[in-house]
């Protein structure tokens, strides 16, 4: 793709642009489809089979049945979307949150609750150690 | 004529949501979060619009990846609550102006525009949760409500100037419509957040301050603000903020009087920024 993509260098972040689009359509679509209770019954029933009626990749099928949410990112899920699996499973968005930065849900809480994760040395992969 | 009277400005995090519908906004995590709102409600209840132009972000809810508008106007009589992957929440079915909605339409579109018309759709919490941050929990909401959704999920949504200009040509709709109506613009989501990755849960409170300092006096500068600072200092999802630049456009340039203005860290994964503005 020719388009420019100046924020790459954005550590652990992926911007859903066109290229992720493409990538994770199938996904997001599945996503979507967990807004009906009536689906939502189906893919708790038989994930597997609920998979597999969707022109989904391995990889990403397998990613979902993980509930790898960074992954699922990685093959093109936008997180409003993925946040579809969590409501399904009945999970908060803070404990989506606290999988994908690899602490336990009580540690991510405590962060959130001492004002967050600093934008010190997370605004750029390039950028310099301070102090 | 109408008349835009004020711009309201704030977070739409779905938890607190959640809070409001199981009856949590007393406990000690969310009481800060209600009280800052507090002086709004009584604000919005002394000066009660007939409209408000709510700007918000549909979160992948009345469009999937079919369809995704860079500003959509919702032209409909009402609007349901939608079912976000846990059921709708219990909340009023929102009631639209179609008439002041397809007049801003015909009016923003020739003004250059190019807004989808939208004559079907549920809203998701970002419509809803402002409302019940400044209304509470009501039988019915107390005016009508025209949604205005702005794609901030697929990148790259509309620069915070388009979106700036884009309020302007609002203002300019809403006086040339001919009933006399109170109408406020309202500017939804953010602040600073990020969902996903190994980065979720990052906060920029200078960066968020500077923010409201700035829409409050100088949205022009404001505006010319590119994306990619958006999403390196406020996280992916703080880009959400461009949107509070419609609300701002909608109240002319200059600068305006914060009638109140709140800021809390967090609300489950995010940066609660508030504020409510008049002419000066």
């Amino acid at each position: 793709m020719s388009f420019d993509r100046p924020y790459t260098d954005i550590p652990g972040t992926t911007v859903f642009d066109a290229d992720q689009m493409r990538r994770g359509y199938w996904l997001n679509q599945f996503c979507v489809s967990l807004m009906k209770p009536e689906n939502r019954e189906r893919f708790k029933a038989d994930e597997r089979a609920y998979l597999d009626e969707w022109q989904m990749s391995e990889e990403q099928k397998q990613a979902v049945i993980d509930r790898d949410l960074n992954r699922c990112v990685d093959l093109g899920g936008n997180i409003y979307f993925l946040s579809r699996i969590g409501a399904t499973d009945g999970r908060s968005f803070q404990y989506m949150a606290a999988s994908m930065s690899g602490v336990t849900q009580d540690d991510y809480a405590k962060m959130m609750r001492e004002g967050g994760r600093s934008v010190e040395g997370n605004r750029s992969r390039n950028e310099k150690p301070r102090g | 004529m109408a008349r835009v009277t004020a711009g309201v400005f704030t977070s739409h995090v779905p938890a607190i949501g959640v809070a409001v519908d199981l009856g949590k906004s007393a406990e000690p995590y969310w009481q800060p979060v209600f009280q800052g709102y507090e002086p709004s409600k009584a604000w919005l209840a002394a000066n009660k619009p007939d409209v408000v132009v709510l700007v918000y972000n549909d979160h992948a809810t009345a469009f999937s990846l079919d369809f995704v508008p860079t500003f959509a106007i919702g032209c409909a009589d009402e609007f349901r609550p939608a079912d976000e992957g846990w059921g709708p929440r219990p909340v009023p079915v929102v009631q639209g102006h179609p008439q002041l909605a397809a007049h801003i339409a015909q009016s923003v579109i020739q003004d250059d525009f190019d807004l989808t018309v939208v004559n079907r759709m549920d809203v998701d919490h970002g419509l809803t949760v402002p409302l019940s941050l400044m209304c509470g929990q009501p039988d019915a909401w107390p005016c009508r409500v025209i949604p205005l959704a702005v794609n901030v999920v697929l990148f790259p949504p509309p620069s915070g100037h388009r979106c700036y200009q884009l309020g302007k040509a609002i203002r300019k709709a809403v006086e040339s419509y001919g009933e006399g109506l109170n109408v406020q613009v309202w500017g939804t989501g953010g602040m600073s957040h990020q969902l996903h990755g190994p980065r979720a849960g990052l906060i920029n409170k200078e960066w968020d301050e500077a923010f409201l300092d700035r829409l409050i006096a100088d949205p022009e500068g404001l505006s010319q603000v590119p994306h990619l600072e958006y999403m390196r200092e406020a996280g992916a999802e703080g880009i959400e903020l461009v949107m509070w630049l419609v609300a701002r456009g909608a109240m002319g340039s200059a600068p305006a009087r914060a009638v109140h203005r709140f800021y809390h860290v967090p609300a489950s994964n995010t940066a609660v920024g508030h504020l409510v503005l008049e002419n000066a």
